[in-house]
């Protein structure tokens, strides 16, 4: 099916199980432990071995020999894979570094053996005993001293290194109030809970991998790029993840390990990564430095908007996009924006939950709060004022919905804006200084081409299989809402199986177009399946009803199992797109609110209330989409007030990678959440009228947080996490 | 700087060997694993296991018997996914021996409920959406099960007022007796309103 | 980890017999802290000697009036004992600040006391570290230190203690009391238990090898208004970037130890006595020779801030 008009009056707007806040499909299997994640899989061959991964001890330079001698002759040892034995291995698509190195290292804890040995134990003890000889070289660690040797990055999924409308340099020297301002965000880690794992097994030169990934197809693309076997020679299961915000995109040393490991021992093998290995191993998401350029008339309009990003990455990779959002957000005439990447032999960075976005917006909303301060203005009022309902650099091109002034005046009254204090350092409650934040929330929509198979059997149960993941996003339970309703079934008819590249390639779990994209890929299938079940009655499709687990068509109703018969019914289809996103500019809007407390005394800093109000299209599971939000925000708050992967800029690497140096938040940051979801369809996205949530829900969270903080200490933080040293110097004196 | 701080530095251009520490000294063979054999009740069932010295009580749940409802989420107790009850109390798994457990009784998920069977801690999850990947829940909810029995016998915490007072079930106790089990998909406002759905339920 | 055998000891006599055979065995009570370090091969002993079921689990008053603390008592046990809370709040704010509920259902008093330092590169086997392995360097200094000592430290290490209950006990002026292989008891001052780093930072406490720590004494109580204030980024679950262990009389008078500024839990008695006078002086006496770096010289305001916070507080 191709969607190429706006949608009209369809099967799912009788939102009889869509929009519903359906409890999770799969909650009493996670509840109960019962949901097999990567390395619990049963159904495996039996007597799998274990895999233990010996990563380099140096940032960059050359593998000058391993002596893997005492590793062979420990107890229990199967096999050792290295890169003199692993035979020629090429390089996936979405892979920057290789997930194999030697002889040339290319980052910290960049894999170079694999110990299989009988048990865990003894292959992580064996693994202990493999020498390596490494040649340092020097290598380019730090970003700032980078700077002037950064590039324009090649562009890459529509982003361009330089934008400009108007004459940017000029505006900005004309404006009567300007703001130029650096900020800085930090490496981070997604420290997903499930470490990356991968159980791999071979029957003659078919390979199957049970790992955790969040996009099947490209995944077995890029394994079997990089094995050099054909594609239909893996299969790759994935039906549970925990956890993934873009860490487990692509296949990683896990997978790859696994693989070699298996076929050498010519046992299944299985591998989880360490927890202290993960965060110089896989990938993370880059630093950023920016400089943002604010001009506006006395009264408020934006004449200049200019946000230039350097970030750093390994040869041939990309940069952080952290100035997309800023094409778009607001109005202005004169507008320009400037990336600029450079070579770093840090590990690979790559997308983590809302790349781009969340990093840029991390800038961008705090230079419009300190805009706003200059202007005089409520930072609510100053970007209200710039709203644009259309793309400000192709302004023939409209939002196709854009409630971002909704989200925040809706925000200001739920969460008591009025009562802020304008003067920074103002409130105070007992030992606390209190202040309020808020911060725009923006991430464009994407859609993808997904296809699923569904099936309807004799019981009248609808089976919907498509590679599609769910990584904690409710993908099961969305998937299952869209086919009920489509088939006019209730939600325990239907079975969702999902990850598993037997099924059609769905879009799989990024950039928050999951649910959207993956619904809409049901969706067509099922209407599909509608046909086939009136063709079978001789009923014609168009004018026939799905309702209570029957067809319906004049007087004539047949239950659908009755229709499916002994054989059963089967249908594929896929949902493709046409050119909607190009006449409309599709985005996700929303508004953070943030209240802190700050000690007076030590700078700690608490995060008291939360409130997010989205505009994200039709919301398909209330339930579902607000825990994407909350968990967003709770993330955001990692970003504002913790986390950050420390760089030793002498060896290259991230320092505090484990859990207990990369804090992130944990219970007692986390006060209560609120969130709003305003009424929405969007008829350009899809059938579904859908759009992404997920990666929304983190954009600017960390603005408005670092703005609360601004709002009730009068200390500006621009350099991420915003920890108390950062503000002990311009706290109130102490007694 | 100091001296060797700077040795430490200036090695960037200099050959570089690692030799695990510990195999600095002992270049001798390695000694085969030691074995033990041990006794434990999980789950009200009682199970004999022979094990490596070294097979932490996670490992042996998860590789021995099967019961992979515990997570490895770091093996190092910085996340809280491995969380069991022995003898009653909430431990780490990751950071406990198994030979250390001989006798002990052990419950984990799989005996707090089935899903058939749910026990009223896991049912206030799903209806209050108090996870998302589903991966920390196991530990979240034998946390949670276990934090409530902790305030019931009076146990203080971080946040608690009066130490000479019983503690209470408030929201802010629940938070902080709950942060050693880190969420990162972040349901921790949706886990505190199960939690306290289940607490006054017992109350 | 490397391979060890194991053995469960049955009396503390019987522990120390069984290291006496197998030097470079270690005890392990909770393991919360060895175990971690057995993982990742900065510890590799040989043969481990389980002491966790010694009958030394029990909270006893002493004839001086204190209490003694069995070794084995569970950190949660210790924090929750009635006479704890009424007599020496500071042990236990400051146990219940320290790791997490499940971590201090197994972890006991006389590991807590030996935990080894968080330092991060301490933790990764592939960096030089004087108290991994002696005489590799030290990759902390001119590294990553924002956590890292700011007093005490030496050209070897920077490391920090990591322990909070200990800080309390420096306060409290606590006492090990241990036995050694032949039998012999004795008794350490807190304040001498553990060593400067020197050029030794992989020496970190008074005690012989094969010397087991059977309890810790607190004298009388005191009486005073007890605070704990650990300072850190995240609520809850993290060592303290710095921690203030105070005991403030009625008449301003007091006591107070800091945490996560040295390889010991830091008091400086003769700067107590400026107590009264408030923060500044108190703090500047408690931080005399520091030695910060440019990560972590935020240490210094923020233990005179947070100590006036503190004696505020104790004001009421």
């Amino acid at each position: 099916m191709k969607f190429d008009t706006p949608a009209t009056t369809n099967p799912i707007d009788r939102l009889k199980v869509i929009g519903k806040p359906t409890n999770r499909i799969d909650g009493p299997l996670k509840t109960t432990g019962a949901a097999p994640y990567a390395y619990e899989q049963r159904d495996i061959p039996a007597n799998a071995a274990y895999g233990f991964i010996v990563g380099s001890a140096i940032a960059k330079g050359r593998l000058v020999s391993v002596d893997t001698a005492d590793a062979e002759a420990a107890p229990g040892v199967l096999t050792i894979v290295t890169a003199a034995n692993a035979g020629t291995l090429g390089k996936g698509d979405f892979n920057t570094a290789k997930l194999l190195g030697g002889p040339d290292i290319e980052h910290y804890h960049q894999a170079i053996a694999l110990v299989v040995a009988e048990t865990f134990e003894q292959a992580r003890a064996a693994a202990a005993l493999v020498r390596a000889d490494y040649a340092r070289a020097r290598g380019a660690f730090d970003l700032t001293a980078a700077m002037d040797s950064a590039a324009p990055p090649k562009p890459m999924f529509g982003t361009i290194a330089d934008t400009a409308v108007g004459d940017f340099d000029a505006a900005f020297a004309a404006a009567p109030v300007t703001l130029d301002a650096r900020y800085t965000t930090p490496d981070h880690s997604h420290a997903m809970m499930e470490p990356h794992a991968t159980i791999a097994a071979w029957e003659g030169d078919r390979l199957t991998l049970w790992t955790a990934n969040q996009m099947v197809a490209w995944s077995v693309g890029d394994m079997a790029k990089t094995l050099g076997i054909p594609k239909e020679n893996i299969r790759l299961v994935s039906p549970y993840i925990g956890g993934g915000f873009g860490g487990k995109l692509f296949i990683r040393a896990d997978a790859l390990m696994a693989a070699l490991g298996a076929k050498a021992a010519k046992r299944p093998v299985k591998i989880a990564l360490p927890r202290p290995f993960i965060a110089n191993n896989t990938t993370h998401r880059p630093a950023t430095i920016q400089r943002i350029r604010l001009g506006a008339t006395k009264d408020g309009k934006i004449t200049a908007i200019g946000h230039e990003s350097w970030s750093g990455d390994l040869p041939g990779g990309g940069p952080e996009t952290a100035v997309g959002q800023t094409r778009l957000l607001y109005a202005g005439p004169n507008r320009m924006t400037r990336m600029r990447l450079a070579v770093l032999d840090l590990p690979e960075g790559n997308a983590m939950r809302a790349p781009g976005e969340a990093p840029g917006l991390m800038a961008l909303e705090i230079a419009m709060d300190e805009m706003a301060e200059k202007l005089g203005m409520d930072p609510i009022d100053f970007r209200i004022l710039n709203d644009t309902q259309v793309d400000p650099e192709k302004p023939e091109r409209p939002f196709s919905q854009r409630q971002l002034n909704e989200c925040l005046t809706t925000g200001a009254g739920k969460f008591g804006w009025a009562k802020r204090s304008a003067k920074p350092g103002a409130a105070r409650d007992g030992r606390w200084l209190t202040g309020m934040g808020v911060a725009a929330a923006f991430r464009n929509n994407i859609n993808a081409t997904s296809a699923a198979r569904v099936r309807l059997d004799k019981a009248g149960v609808v089976t919907v299989e498509t590679d599609m993941t769910d990584i904690g996003t409710g993908s099961y339970t969305i998937i299952a809402q869209t086919a009920a309703e489509m088939m006019g079934v209730p939600l325990d008819k239907v079975v969702v199986k999902l990850g598993d590249s037997a099924f059609p390639v769905s879009a799989g779990s990024g950039g928050q177009w999951g649910a959207n994209s993956s619904t809409a890929g049901v969706y067509a299938a099922c209407a599909k399946l509608r046909e086939a079940v009136a063709a079978k009655l001789g009923l014609n499709a168009a004018d026939a009803e799905f309702v209570d687990g029957e067809i319906r068509s004049g007087d004539r109703r047949v239950s659908l199992g009755e229709a499916a018969g002994d054989a059963g019914l089967v249908a594929e289809d896929r949902m493709e797109y046409g050119d909607l996103a190009d006449k409309y500019q599709q985005s996700t809007f929303g508004a953070h609110f943030c209240e802190v407390g700050v000690d007076a005394a030590t700078g700690e800093i608490r995060i008291r209330r939360m409130l997010a109000v989205c505009a994200a299209g039709r919301i398909l599971n209330p339930k579902a989409a607000r825990s994407q939000v909350i968990g967003a925000m709770t993330m955001g708050a990692g970003a504002a007030l913790m986390e950050e992967l420390a760089v030793d800029k002498r060896f290259g690497f991230f320092v505090n990678h484990d859990l207990a140096g990369y804090e992130v938040p944990v219970h007692a940051d986390i006060p209560h959440q609120e969130v709003i979801f305003l009424d929405e369809t969007d008829p350009t996205t899809s059938p579904m009228k859908a759009k992404g949530v997920g990666e929304l829900g983190i954009c600017g969270v960390a603005a408005a947080v670092a703005n609360a903080v601004y709002n009730a200490t009068g200390v500006r933080v621009r350099d991420y996490p915003v920890t108390l040293d950062k503000l002990l110097g311009g706290l109130p004196a102490i007694a | 700087m100091s001296r060797r701080g700077m040795l430490a530095a200036s090695a960037a251009s200099a050959a570089v060997t690692t030799i695990p520490a510990a195999r600095a000294k002992t270049a001798s063979a390695q000694p085969a694993p030691s074995m033990a054999r041990i006794a434990l009740t999980v789950n009200g069932e009682a199970r004999e296991l022979e094990l490596d010295t070294r097979t932490t009580l996670l490992d042996a749940l998860r590789e021995h018997l099967q019961l992979t409802g515990t997570k490895k989420g770091c093996d190092h107790g910085q996340c809280g996914a491995c969380t069991v009850i022995v003898d009653g109390r909430r431990i780490n798994s990751c950071l406990s021996l198994a030979v250390m457990h001989d006798g002990d009784t052990v419950t984990t998920i799989e005996g707090l409920g089935t899903p058939d069977d749910l026990h009223p801690m896991q049912a206030a999850f799903i209806v209050h959406d108090g996870y998302q990947c589903g991966y920390c829940t196991p530990g979240q909810i034998c946390s949670a099960v276990a934090v409530l029995e902790e305030i019931e016998a009076g146990i203080p915490s971080h946040v608690t007022g009066d130490l000479t007072a019983p503690a209470e079930a408030t929201n802010m106790e629940i938070r902080e007796r709950m942060s050693g089990n880190i969420c990162r998909c972040g349901a921790y406002s949706n886990i505190l309103e199960a939690i306290t759905e289940v607490a006054g339920r017992q109350a | 980890m490397k391979a060890f055998t194991y053995e469960r000891a049955a009396t503390p006599a019987g522990a120390t017999a069984a290291f006496a055979k197998a030097p470079g065995a270690r005890f392990i009570a909770g393991g919360t802290n060895l175990l971690d370090l057995m993982k990742l091969q900065i510890e590799t002993p040989a043969h481990l000697i389980d002491v966790s079921r010694l009958a030394l689990d029990t909270i006893e008053p002493t004839k001086e009036g204190g209490l003694r603390i069995g070794a084995m008592v569970r950190n949660t046990d210790l924090a929750a004992d009635a006479r704890v809370r009424r007599d020496y709040g500071l042990l236990t704010r400051a146990l219940v600040a320290g790791a997490s509920g499940q971590l201090r259902n197994k972890a006991t008093t006389a590991g807590n006391l030996l935990q080894r330092t968080r330092c991060p590169y301490f933790y990764d086997t592939n960096q030089p570290c004087n108290k991994r392995q002696p005489g590799s360097g030290c990759a902390a200094i001119g590294g990553v230190s924002r956590t890292l000592a700011v007093l005490g430290a030496s050209e070897a290490c920077i490391a920090t203690h990591p322990s909070d209950m200990a800080v309390a006990m420096r306060a409290l002026d606590a006492s090990v009391e241990t036995v050694d292989a032949a039998g012999k008891a004795r008794a350490i001052p807190i304040a001498d238990f553990y060593r400067a780093p020197g050029t030794t930072p992989h020496l970190e406490t008074m005690l012989e090898p094969g010397e087991l720590i059977t309890a810790v004494t607190l004298p009388k109580p005191m009486g005073g208004t007890h605070i704990y204030h650990k300072v850190r980024d995240r609520a809850s679950y993290a060592f303290a970037l710095i921690s203030v262990a105070a005991v403030v009389q009625k008449d301003g008078s007091g006591r107070v130890a800091l945490g996560g500024v040295a390889h010991k839990p830091w008091r400086v008695e003769a700067a107590e006595a400026d107590m009264p006078r408030g923060a500044k002086a108190v703090a500047s006496g408690l931080l005399a020779g520091a030695t910060p770096s440019h990560d972590n010289a935020y240490k210094l305001p923020l233990v005179e801030r947070t100590l006036a916070g503190v004696l505020a507080e104790a004001k009421g």
